[in-house]
């Protein structure tokens, strides 16, 4: 399983560097927002997959014993989801203003600053 | 007063005031005033909080009382303290010059509860000693750069806009990998935490490989070579008053995150990881000069000079000697100050000239021979020239670069240093030397505004006191450095219970 994440990940990845590599503006939005997902999936991955095991200590027991999934990287995962969320929001309302201002979805186009 | 809580001011000072600013959105003068109050209690808490923990050593609050390195920590070492207090400057400087300069249309939209939250990113990114709060932090401050940056919404602001947040996005994500593995590999975020868990690890490869993910992070918010090109791309084109917060502390936040990480967390292959940061450093450091050379802009050219000065801090962490880490702390005290000071200068000569383009200036030093002495102040402390703050920063750089034997840096620090004061001359002989052009651009009458003068005087009186009072300032740049080469001190401090 963990073999097969890893795959999908460096997939995932590999897609995203493509996409924000094209000319096209909307290209490099779903870029970034594979990019985002595929970090989130690697964090879930490399925290170990348990599977059907919540990390929940046993009735009269002081610590958890035995393998359980991790807690902290699904919090990790969540902030890091809320906060990609948010930046993701502004990329897209930023492209369209781009685009209503430039009238060009070509990055080639925008090289007024450089 | 309780030492601890004090930690926590500077990030929260500024979050309340720009909640605080929110609520009086529509009303100008309320605004004005929450932005100079926020940024004057910012100032004074950074004093403080740097006095306290240069008598006291390293200080450390546990956010909620969770005991490290289970909870998040705030840590307060003399680098974050330094940090903290530059910024607080850098803030208060650009409250005064927005006084004037901020347009109401822009006010309205949010610029200063924008300006507070940036304060506050910048500063929890400086105290936290939390890997992942650190992510939390860069992003907090990127979003409200991100807005900051595009106010106005003209066609170079949007363009310049996608290429900084497209950047610093993929740094972002590069970060968040880099936190992953690290994760996976020693399951801890607390800084010191991982840097004890670190040294255990049984594949030192695996860990310089995280090491090198974050130097890509990092140095991508650096601005260093070979991503630096978005900075040059955005940071012309905003208000000045946001360009010259921007060029102050922005990328001394990913700095800030290279020594942090280099020195606390990855020193177990410091030949390999170390050399590549100088190879970094000294191509950073060409570059940017080399691209200031080519440019005809004030700004821009201003904008590469950041390229290259990222460099010379590059070059401190990479040398990593005692006395390199003395130079870099004090190089970025000097260059801070001096950079956003050079801004606002910019920002001052297009009030008065008309323009940002060097043909289009000229005859600035009869009309307004006050503007040409302040502007001279950082131009020449910028490009090394004693008694200034920048000579003292580059000789104890190129005396530690000599020391180590790194020649060939030492060569391209110096002919940096020659190109710096070669870019400024050219500003100067265009700007102010010449005659001003025929025909001479229509200015309304340029009102000489009190405000402006004060807050260039403000931070130019700073460079010649680091400069005249070079001592203490480096004893300061000693004892931070000191903490720096010493990890162990942080780790205590941290690990060893929090305060008593």
């Amino acid at each position: 399983m963990t073999t097969l994440m890893a795959i999908l990940i460096g997939c995932l990845y590999a897609a995203s560097i493509y996409m924000m590599l094209r000319r096209s503006m909307v290209k490099l939005l779903i870029g970034l927002i594979l990019l985002s997902n595929a970090a989130n999936l690697l964090i879930f991955t490399v925290a170990g997959l348990e599977r059907g095991v919540p990390p929940l200590i046993a009735q009269g027991a002081e610590t958890i014993t035995g393998p359980t999934a991790d807690p902290l990287a699904q919090a990790l995962i969540l902030t890091a989801i809320v906060i990609a969320f948010g930046v993701l929001a502004f990329a897209v309302v930023l492209l369209h203003r781009a685009y209503e201002v430039i009238k060009t979805d070509d990055m080639n186009e925008m090289k007024g600053t450089d | 007063m309780d030492m601890s809580v004090l930690i926590a001011l500077p990030v929260i000072i500024p979050l309340i005031f720009g909640a605080l600013s929110l609520v009086v959105l529509n009303n100008h003068g309320a605004q004005r005033l929450l932005g100079m109050l926020g940024t004057t209690a910012v100032l004074a808490a950074a004093i403080l909080l740097l006095w306290q923990t240069q008598i006291h050593g390293i200080k450390v609050l546990e956010v909620g009382s969770w005991p490290a390195p289970f909870g998040i920590v705030l840590v307060s070492d003399l680098l974050g303290a330094i940090m903290v207090l530059l910024a607080a400057i850098t803030g208060f400087a650009t409250a005064i010059y927005s006084l004037k300069t901020v347009r109401k249309r822009f006010e309205r939209f949010g610029y200063y509860p924008l300006l507070h939250l940036l304060l506050a990113g910048v500063n929890g990114a400086f105290l936290t000693g939390d890997i992942f709060n650190l992510y939390v932090w860069f992003e907090v401050l990127l979003v409200a750069s991100f807005a900051l940056l595009i106010q106005g919404g003209e066609r170079a602001q949007m363009e310049g806009a996608i290429k900084y947040v497209t950047l610093n996005l993929l740094s972002s994500a590069i970060f968040l990998t880099a936190i992953g593995l690290l994760y996976g590999m020693v399951g801890s975020l607390n800084m010191a935490d991982i840097a004890v868990r670190l040294t255990a690890v049984e594949d030192p490869k695996m860990v310089t490989l995280v090491a090198m993910l974050f130097l890509i992070a990092f140095s991508i918010k650096a601005a260093a070579f070979p991503l630096f090109f978005w900075l040059p791309a955005s940071y012309h084109t905003p208000q000045v008053a946001v360009s010259a917060i921007f060029a102050g502390l922005l990328t001394k936040v990913g700095v800030y995150a290279l020594y942090r990480v280099f020195s606390l967390m990855f020193t177990g292959e410091v030949e390999f990881t170390h050399q590549i940061l100088l190879w970094m450093a000294v191509f950073t450091m060409l570059t940017g000069v080399l691209g200031a050379a080519s440019q005809y802009e004030v700004r821009r050219i201003l904008s590469f000079h950041i390229v290259s000065q990222i460099g010379y801090m590059m070059l401190a962490l990479a040398l990593f000697t005692p006395l390199a880490l003395i130079g870099g702390v004090f190089y970025i005290m000097h260059h801070i100050i001096v950079k956003a000071n050079l801004f606002f200068v910019a920002g001052m000569m297009y009030r008065l000239g008309g323009s940002f383009e060097l043909k289009e200036l000229g005859g600035l030093y009869k009309k307004h021979p006050g503007l040409a002495v302040l502007f001279l102040i950082p131009a020449f402390s910028l490009a090394g020239v004693p008694p200034l703050s920048g000579f003292f920063a580059k000789f104890i750089l190129i005396k530690a670069g000599v020391e180590a034997g790194a020649w060939w840096a030492v060569a391209v620090a110096l002919f940096v240093g020659l190109f710096t004061l070669f870019s400024m001359i050219k500003i100067w002989n265009e700007a102010f030397w010449k005659k001003a052009p025929e025909p001479a651009i229509e200015i309304p009458a340029p009102v000489r505004n009190k405000a402006l003068y004060w807050t260039t005087g403000i931070l130019a009186s700073m460079t010649i006191a680091i400069g005249l009072f070079a001592q203490p300032i480096y004893v300061l740049a000693e004892m931070a450095a000191n903490q720096l080469l010493n990890p162990q001190l942080y780790i205590e401090a941290v690990l060893g219970g929090g305060q008593p």
